[in-house]
């Protein structure tokens, strides 16, 4: 990868993170200012909000407009910031707990409204910033501290429910595979309509030691195994592709989007904004 | 038959529709809602007249968002209001209080309802006095402000935004549903007179601004998102920078601050209406649709000869406690009517110190109180 200059996004005297020693979220982050740099946007028509948990303090440390809401929340107040000034770049940053369970009717509700957002979820299975407890996405058979005896819940597939309700553009990638992971967040970024990406992060601190992946390298491996492309998906069995991660861009479709057909309204109304 | 001329400000109309009017005069320029009766026709007038007059208006998927939503707008420059009622309020709650410890302008009307839970959802009630004080968890600044009627509800929407904006502190105008729903003649006041206070924004340059600083008026300037001054805002307690602390120092001087500006503007904030006779020997303190009834009774008092007052407050929190503390002084006995079970009646006590006896008249079932049953009390007391 080509040597590339952070720190222009970076608010550098909030460091140390307070992310662990081998969690993804930092090359998520990573990810996405590249694929702001690229976009060319400027920071100061950047928003970028979250919620809360782990992933949620992202925006303390990216010199953008930063808003660090509620739990579950994010979403609602992004869509308030963006109503009332469509020209903001508006990014969520949101976890699975965060976004699909608390705050999981807002998700899907901001994706039937085809709203301009860019929501990149960090999907570590767990609530981290709590200690471990079990989340929507936790795999089945696997521990945490509220399901000590295994996970007997099936877990969300949180791209899947974005494509369902309705988003312009879904894709789900890896802190793995953080290149192919930027572009993603490229392309959503220039999606006019509500875009999800899924970034699958390891969370080795309180997922992977109470499931045998205590390194952070195992964590890295066991997601690079189980990666598997769209395409390659596309000619497997759905018994192959159960516990496997399906990466690249699952939707791209063009249809109307929120603002843009309210100043439709306005501009019908006679109203001027 | 003499020519009159036609007086174009004159309208018959509900509360709601009263405080969306109002609420336009204001400046609004977003409001994000969800249904919920007795509230709904707020939310219904605007989602017309929003987007006529250049607004954005949205009807969020529950009343939490809808809370955030607003929150969200008013960060980027928009003045922002919600309407809800009972149960709304209560999911509300949360995210009242992030906009307490942001200092984030906005509006939130609840036109009350009786509860608890689904309650009364059509008849009038009282019962939200003390969780508009309380609501959210944490030691909190909140404006809370209460209309008798519908002129009254076009004034105090004015008024909300304009202590919402000013001092940056959330506006509750807390409404019953007598006065969202009753139909009355009003005249419209000349919007153009207005007084209407625009938010103080930062006139240094960006890198020097500090969104939490502490003024001398304890009143930090309020960027606009995107705007040019890139800042973070974030619910968890912060220092002057706006950034998360864990500093006790830090902490003390940012919630103090945030809290005393209630104590500092009280004056500013606090309106009561008084009435009646100098020297009285019965008080009655009412507030919202109940004080209608409670102003007759007074008159009815004094018909029969007693020598009655009657102290009204338009502003609920802060509560006017030197008002009813001078009240208190001179009366014998002070009448609290409500439709709830007395949740003012003990902010009465607390205020008199036992200076006066407080006698609570209370209803909680469904209907209002009338001048004849407040009457009845004051008779009982003078006896």
């Amino acid at each position: 990868m080509e040597s590339f200059d952070y720190s222009p996004y970076l608010r550098e005297q909030k460091f140390p993170l307070i992310w662990c020693a081998g969690c993804g979220h930092g090359i998520v982050m990573k990810a996405i200012l590249r694929a702001i740099d690229r976009v060319g946007w400027d920071r100061d028509d950047m928003v970028m909000v979250s919620g809360i948990g782990c992933s949620s303090r992202m925006p303390g440390y990216v010199d953008f407009n930063t808003l660090h809401t509620t739990h579950g929340r994010a979403i609602p107040f992004a869509t308030g910031v963006k109503m009332a000034n469509p020209d903001l770049h508006v990014i969520v940053i949101t976890g699975d707990g965060d976004a699909t369970a608390i705050g999981g009717n807002h998700y899907i509700h901001a994706a039937r409204r085809n709203i301009d957002l860019t929501v990149v979820l960090l999907n570590n299975s767990i609530y981290g910033m709590t200690g471990g407890q079990v989340s929507p996405t936790t795999p089945k058979g696997k521990r945490a501290s509220t399901a000590p005896f295994g996970n007997f819940e099936a877990s969300f597939n949180i791209s899947g429910l974005a494509e369902a309700a309705g988003a312009s553009f879904v894709a789900r990638g890896t802190a793995y595979g953080a290149v192919q992971l930027s572009k993603y967040i490229e392309k959503a970024l220039l999606k006019k309509g509500l875009a999800v990406v899924e970034a699958i992060s390891p969370c080795p601190t309180v997922f992977g030691r109470r499931n045998a992946m205590r390194s952070p390298v195992e964590m890295y491996e066991d997601i690079h195994e189980n990666s598997v492309s769209v395409k390659k998906a596309g000619t497997m069995t759905a018994d192959d592709l159960e516990d496997k991660i399906i990466t690249g861009v699952l939707t791209d479709i063009e249809k109307p989007e929120y603002t843009t057909e309210y100043k439709k309204l306005i501009a019908t109304l006679g109203g001027s904004s | 038959m003499p020519v009159t001329k036609r007086d174009d400000r004159v309208r018959v109309m509900t509360g709601n529709e009263a405080c969306a009017e109002a609420a336009l005069a204001a400046g609004l320029k977003f409001f994000a809602g969800y249904p919920i009766t007795p509230s709904s026709e707020i939310a219904e007038e605007l989602s017309t007249k929003l987007p006529a007059s250049g607004g954005k208006f949205i009807q969020m998927e529950d009343e939490i968002s809808a809370m955030g939503a607003i929150i969200g707008a008013s960060l980027a420059g928009a003045k922002s209001m919600t309407a809800t009622s009972g149960p709304g309020f209560s999911l509300k709650q949360e995210n009242i209080g992030y906009a307490c410890i942001t200092e984030v302008p906005c509006v939130i009307v609840n036109v009350m309802r009786g509860g608890p839970s689904t309650g009364l959802p059509t008849m009038p009630a009282q019962s939200d006095v003390m969780q508009a004080r309380w609501g959210t968890h944490g030691d909190h600044p909140i404006i809370v402000l209460c209309p008798q009627s519908v002129a009254e509800t076009i004034d105090l929407t004015v008024r909300a935004f304009s202590l919402t904006e000013k001092f940056r502190i959330p506006v509750i105008l807390l409404m019953d549903e007598t006065v969202g729903h009753i139909s009355e003649k009003i005249r419209l006041p000349k919007y153009s007179e207005l007084e209407i206070y625009e938010r103080h924004k930062p006139t240094v340059p960006p890198e020097e601004y500090l969104p939490y600083r502490h003024t001398d008026n304890d009143i930090p300037e309020m960027a606009t998102f995107g705007s040019g001054y890139r800042f973070h805002v974030t619910g968890l307690c912060h220092d002057e920078t706006g950034f998360p602390t864990n500093n006790p120092v830090e902490i003390e001087k940012q919630m103090l601050r945030l809290n005393r500006k209630l104590e500092r503007y009280r004056d500013e904030i606090i309106e009561v209406e008084t009435a009646g006779d100098e020297d009285a020997e019965i008080g009655v303190f009412a507030y919202g649709s109940t004080a209608r009834s409670a102003k007759r009774a007074m008159l009815m008092a004094q018909e029969k000869g007693i020598k009655t007052c009657f102290l009204r407050p338009r502003t609920m929190w802060p509560f006017p406690d030197l008002e009813v503390r001078a009240m208190g002084e001179k009366v014998r006995s002070i009448i609290v009517p409500e439709m709830n079970l007395g949740q003012i009646a003990h902010e009465v006590e607390w205020a008199v110190a036992g200076q006066a006896e407080v006698i609570k008249v209370n209803k909680i079932s469904g209907e209002p109180i009338s001048p004849p049953e407040i009457l009845a009390a004051i008779e009982k007391a003078v006896k």
